[in-house]
This record gives C-alpha cells, sequence and structure tokens, in this order.
C-alpha cells in the first residue's frame, strides 16, 4: 500500500505501539483486499460484545490500553454490550460475564472510545452523510448508512473498527470505491410489505440470493417511502442472511435516483419477488406454537418502535417473558413518556444498551429454560438457530399476544 | 491422481497442511459454531456437528456479522480454532479476524473451491504462493456436508477457562 509520511511514522513506531499496532492490521487487511492507499474517516463504531471478544479479545483491548501510547483520534463509540446491568440477574447472566463486561469498558475508555452501546447510531447518535468515508462496525449499521444514507463503509470488524478510530483512517477498498457501489443484481419486488416483520423477511429473502458481501442488489417495485424503522429492519435482515453491505432501492435511496444512476439498467431481472415468497420464509419458522419468551431486538427499538409497543401491551397481562431492548439514547425517552412503564405494567421488560443475541444468548436459555422464541425481527431468527434456540418471526402483535397465551396464533 | 493446485486471488497468513472440511455452505463464527465444543451447532449448516478444530475449512462464502471478526481470535486463544479457511468469497470480516487471529486464508478462485476439492481431503495452503495443494484425496464428491467418516475429536470447555494470549503478527 501507498503510504503518506504519517503513515509511514505510524508504521515506524515513532507515534506509539497503539498506532503501530492498529496501522500494521491495517496494512495486513487492505494488502490482502488490494487496497492501494488509505482513505480519511470521520467516524468509527466498533462492535465488541464481550460473548464475541471473549477473555482473549478483552486482555488483547488491555494490552492495547496499558501501552498508554494511543487514543482514539475521531469519534469512536460502540454497539450494544453484552449485558444491561440494571437486569443483568433477570436475564440469567453470571458475575464472570459482568466482570469480563467491566474489564472491556474500562480498557475501551481509557483508549478514548465512547460507551454508546448501540446499534442504532444512525437513529440516536449521528448518522453519517451522502460520501461520507466512516468505518462502522455491525452490518445493519453498515447497510443502513452505505444504503439510506449513501456513506461510505465496509463491515469494519471491532479490531478494524478500533483501529480505524486511532490512526483516523481505513484503506480503501471495497465500498470506499465508487465502482464497487453499482449495482450487481437487479430485483423485481411485486409487493409493498405492511409490517417490520415483512420488511425484514424481504430483506432475507433478497439477502439470501444476493449471497456474498460483493454483491450489490438493486430493488424496484417498492410504492411507498420506507420509513427508517421499515428501512432499518429490511437493511439489517438483508446483510444478516445474505452478508450484503449496500443496496439501491430506485427513486428511493440517494445513489439510485433512476436505475441508471447505478447501472441496474444494464442487468437482466435477476429475480422477480411475490408475497408469497416472503410468507415461505416467515413460514419456514413456524415449527411450533409454544413461546417460552418474545423478544424485539436485533436491532434495539427506536422511540417509535416503543411506542407501539406500548399500546399493544395496555390492558394486558403476560404469562411469559417479554423483552424489549433498545439503546442507552432511547431508553430515557421512553421512561419520561411512559411507554417503559406501559410495557413492564403489562409483565414486560425493556432493557437497553445490550442486543439479545450479544448477550450470552445461549447461557440465557439454558438459565432461564428457554428454547421457543418469538420476535418481529428476521434478523434475530437467523442468528438464534446457531445458539440452540427454535426462534419464530411475527409480526409484533402476534408476538404481544403470544406473550399473553403463551402461543403464536 | 492429477496433482491438483488452485491459486487464490488474495491470501494472508502462514503455510499450514491438515484434512479438510469442505461443503457448498457459507461461514459465520457467530452463526454457524458451538465455539466451546469446536463443532458446527447450526442445525441447517452442511457440517453441522462436525468438528473444526485443526482442520482447513474450504466454503463457499462468508456470511453474517461481524463478531467473527474477534472470534477467530478468541478461538486462537482456546487452540480451538481452524488452521486455515479457505473459500470461493471472502468479506471483510472474516478477512479481519483471519488478520487479528493469525489463520492462514485463501479467497478467490477461477473455480468452484468446493467443488474442486473432495472432502476430507489432506490439503496444504501457502499464502506466499497463494496455492491450494491436494496431497492426498479426499471423499467422493457425493459426501459434500455429510460425515464422510472424518474422525470428530471431543472437546469441549467452559468460557471461564484459562485463555493464552495469541501471539500477534503486529
Amino acid at each position: 500500500m501507498l503510504l503518506n509520511s504519517e503513515e509511514t511514522a505510524m508504521l515506524n513506531g515513532e507515534l506509539g505501539k497503539v498506532l503501530q499496532m492498529a496501522i500494521r492490521h491495517q496494512i495486513e487487511v487492505g494488502t490482502f483486499f488490494g487496497a492501494q492507499d488509505f482513505v480519511p474517516v470521520t467516524q468509527a463504531h466498533i462492535m465488541a460484545d464481550t460473548e464475541s471478544l471473549g477473555q482473549a479479545g478483552v486482555m488483547w483491548l488491555e494490552q492495547l490500553a496499558d501501552m498508554g501510547d494511543g487514543r482514539v483520534c475521531v469519534p469512536t463509540i460502540t454497539d450494544p454490550r453484552g449485558t444491561d446491568f440494571s437486569k443483568a440477574n433477570e436475564l440469567g447472566q453470571r458475575d464472570w460475564m459482568l466482570d469480563l463486561e467491566r474489564r472491556a469498558i474500562n480498557a475501551f475508555e481509557r483508549l478514548g472510545v465512547s460507551m454508546t452501546d448501540t446499534c442504532i447510531n444512525y437513529q440516536t447518535v449521528l448518522a453519517a452523510t451522502r460520501g461520507e468515508h466512516v468505518a462502522f462496525g455491525d452490518t445493519g449499521v453498515v447497510i443502513y448508512s452505505n444504503s439510506i444514507n449513501a456513506a461510505r463503509s465496509n463491515f469494519e470488524g471491532g479490531p478494524s473498527a478500533l483501529a480505524a478510530g486511532l490512526t483516523g483512517r481505513t484503506p480503501r477498498y471495497g465500498y470506499h470505491l465508487p465502482a464497487n457501489r453499482q449495482a450487481t443484481m437487479r430485483f423485481k419486488v411485486d409487493f409493498t410489505p405492511t409490517s417490520l416483520n415483512e420488511w425484514g423477511a424481504l430483506g432475507g429473502v433478497i439477502g439470501r440470493l444476493a449471497g456474498n458481501y460483493w454483491e450489490v442488489p438493486v430493488i424496484e417495485g417498492i410504492k411507498i417511502s420506507p420509513t427508517s424503522d421499515e428501512f432499518k429492519h429490511f437493511g439489517a435482515a438483508m446483510a444478516s442472511f445474505g452478508s450484503t453491505a449496500l443496496f439501491h432501492m430506485v427513486g428511493l435511496t440517494p445513489e439510485a435516483v433512476r436505475i441508471e444512476d447505478v447501472g441496474g439498467d444494464k442487468l437482466p431481472v435477476h429475480h422477480r419477488i411475490d408475497r408469497a415468497q416472503v410468507e415461505a420464509l416467515i413460514a419456514s419458522y413456524a415449527v411450533t406454537k409454544k413461546v417460552d419468551v418474545v423478544v424485539f431486538s436485533a436491532p434495539q427499538l427506536s422511540l417509535y418502535e416503543l411506542r407501539a409497543l406500548a399500546e399493544l401491551c395496555d390492558r394486558r397481562d403476560f404469562r411469559i417473558p417479554l423483552l424489549a431492548v433498545t439503546s442507552p439514547q432511547v431508553k430515557p425517552d421512553s421512561d419520561r413518556f411512559g411507554f417503559t412503564e406501559r410495557i413492564e405494567r403489562a409483565g414486560g421488560t425493556v432493557l437497553a444498551g445490550m442486543c439479545f443475541y450479544q448477550s450470552y444468548a445461549r447461557e440465557m436459555a439454558e438459565a432461564k429454560g428457554w428454547k421457543t422464541l418469538a420476535t418481529n425481527s428476521a434478523k434475530l431468527v437467523n442468528i438464534l438457530g446457531g445458539y440452540g434456540y427454535v426462534p419464530m418471526l411475527a409480526s409484533m402483535e402476534q408476538c404481544v399476544k403470544a406473550a399473553e397465551t403463551g402461543e403464536l396464533a | 491422481m492429477n496433482e491438483i493446485v488452485l491459486t487464490a486471488r488474495h491470501a494472508m497468513g502462514q503455510k499450514v497442511t491438515a484434512q479438510a472440511l469442505v461443503a457448498k455452505d457459507g461461514f459465520s463464527a457467530r452463526y454457524d459454531l458451538n465455539r466451546l465444543e469446536g463443532v458446527f451447532s447450526r442445525p441447517s449448516h452442511k457440517l453441522v456437528g462436525q468438528s473444526y478444530v485443526g482442520r482447513i475449512l474450504v466454503l463457499d462464502t462468508a456470511k453474517g456479522g461481524v463478531a467473527s471478526a474477534w472470534m477467530l481470535h478468541e478461538m486462537q486463544a482456546r487452540h480451538m480454532a481452524p488452521l486455515g479457511i479457505v473459500f470461493n468469497t471472502v468479506n471483510t470480516i472474516l478477512a479481519q479476524g483471519a488478520a487479528l487471529g493469525g489463520i492462514s486464508m485463501l479467497a478467490g478462485f477461477d473455480v468452484d473451491v468446493t467443488e474442486a476439492i473432495e472432502h476430507g481431503s489432506i490439503v496444504e495452503i501457502d499464502p506466499a504462493s497463494k496455492t491450494l495443494k491436494v496431497l492426498r484425496a479426499g471423499f467422493a464428491a457425493d459426501s459434500h456436508g455429510a460425515s464422510g467418516n472424518l474422525a470428530q475429536p471431543q472437546h469441549g470447555e467452559a468460557e471461564t477457562s484459562p485463555v493464552r494470549m495469541v501471539p500477534t503478527r503486529y
């Protein structure tokens, strides 16, 4: 890779051991992908829950912080943590999990990282803007920022996002290059979803068909302007099912005002998607009626999702746990506006700063005896199978009813 | 048998030799593995139940979220990692994770690598020359994803078991 004088100084250790380690990592990754040089970034977002980090990752962070000669130089924030400390007992989480979380937080803070603990920073902290180069972790954050905000990011795993925060740059490859942002696969959609779980399922169908990180779907046929929450579920599921980092929706996302703007007019239609395919994906998870736990998470809920949930919870009495997970930025407003109280009066629990699947989901299942799980998040059902759950996908209203009856209708 | 040598477009890490687990399926450390048992755990994965420890995974594509970037490093610290990973197409996360975890990786071939390599083959991957070489053939193509008579060593430990620091290349 071509390095400027500052980058050469970092590599030679003249600016400290922390920056030297960071840029060595970036050069190894950049070289693997054929990056020619670095591009400056304005923000970084780090996925680093301790279930992913493990002890080894926490030790690596502590080692970096102990070097004491480097801190992040651009705003650098965090994805959800592995717990809501105030509700850890209710979740059956163990002391060692909380100890590991505290050690990770301490190391991040010593490196200058702001613990925002959110996967919806584009709704709550600071959305990236068109053409802004960023280094974001969490696939849902990246696909939203690339597609809806027209920012420029690859999937940056925790080590790489932290390295970008420290050096203020990232290797210029993948979706930092305009040529890679052109559409590669054209989809026509014959119906428009009406609920968040349907938006997620549609994203899942397209993600599965797209199949890998380097495919860029362009989608025609959506009849409305989706809300931020609808795009959120759609993109998060597409990224989860397909490892997709960027999509275009003709007339709706900024880089595809017209289909020819992203080269979609030159592509054959790869697939037509109708309601039946979306319903088939939902039905594929409907293997039983019994529900042990209802979870709204992945991505964290916006204030408007909590408002809708609160309205559905009024005058209900839950038989099984219902967990609603949001960000630390949204939770105080949910408290102020009474949404939290209305959800919890029915027997639900509102959690902040974590995400269900990033919070030792396997251990929670064992501790709480949870097996069957209902959610309106297509991303969550895609993830939880590997954790031993039987996840089912349904609307928010169906899930709330299931919390009352213990069964999905 | 004619010698099979495939050349990749992307490569990193050290030269390693091991038995290959081959499947035309995706890979995510978060979605697909029980990392404490060292086996594929997603019920729908073609390698479900098979131990990946010390093996070379030959798979179609990298899937899922960003957690794998940390998890490969964590698996290496427990001596519960694959020796190498070979993909038809890789995403950024698996490459970043392989870099941190010191796991050898090849990606991007002119053929479908999951069709070209038989499950259970003994293979060598050499990142310096970007090559994958078959040293001993494995099972027939129709065994892709089945147990294929590979030995299944038993692993298993608690998340709180001591780990070692992974030697860094940085």
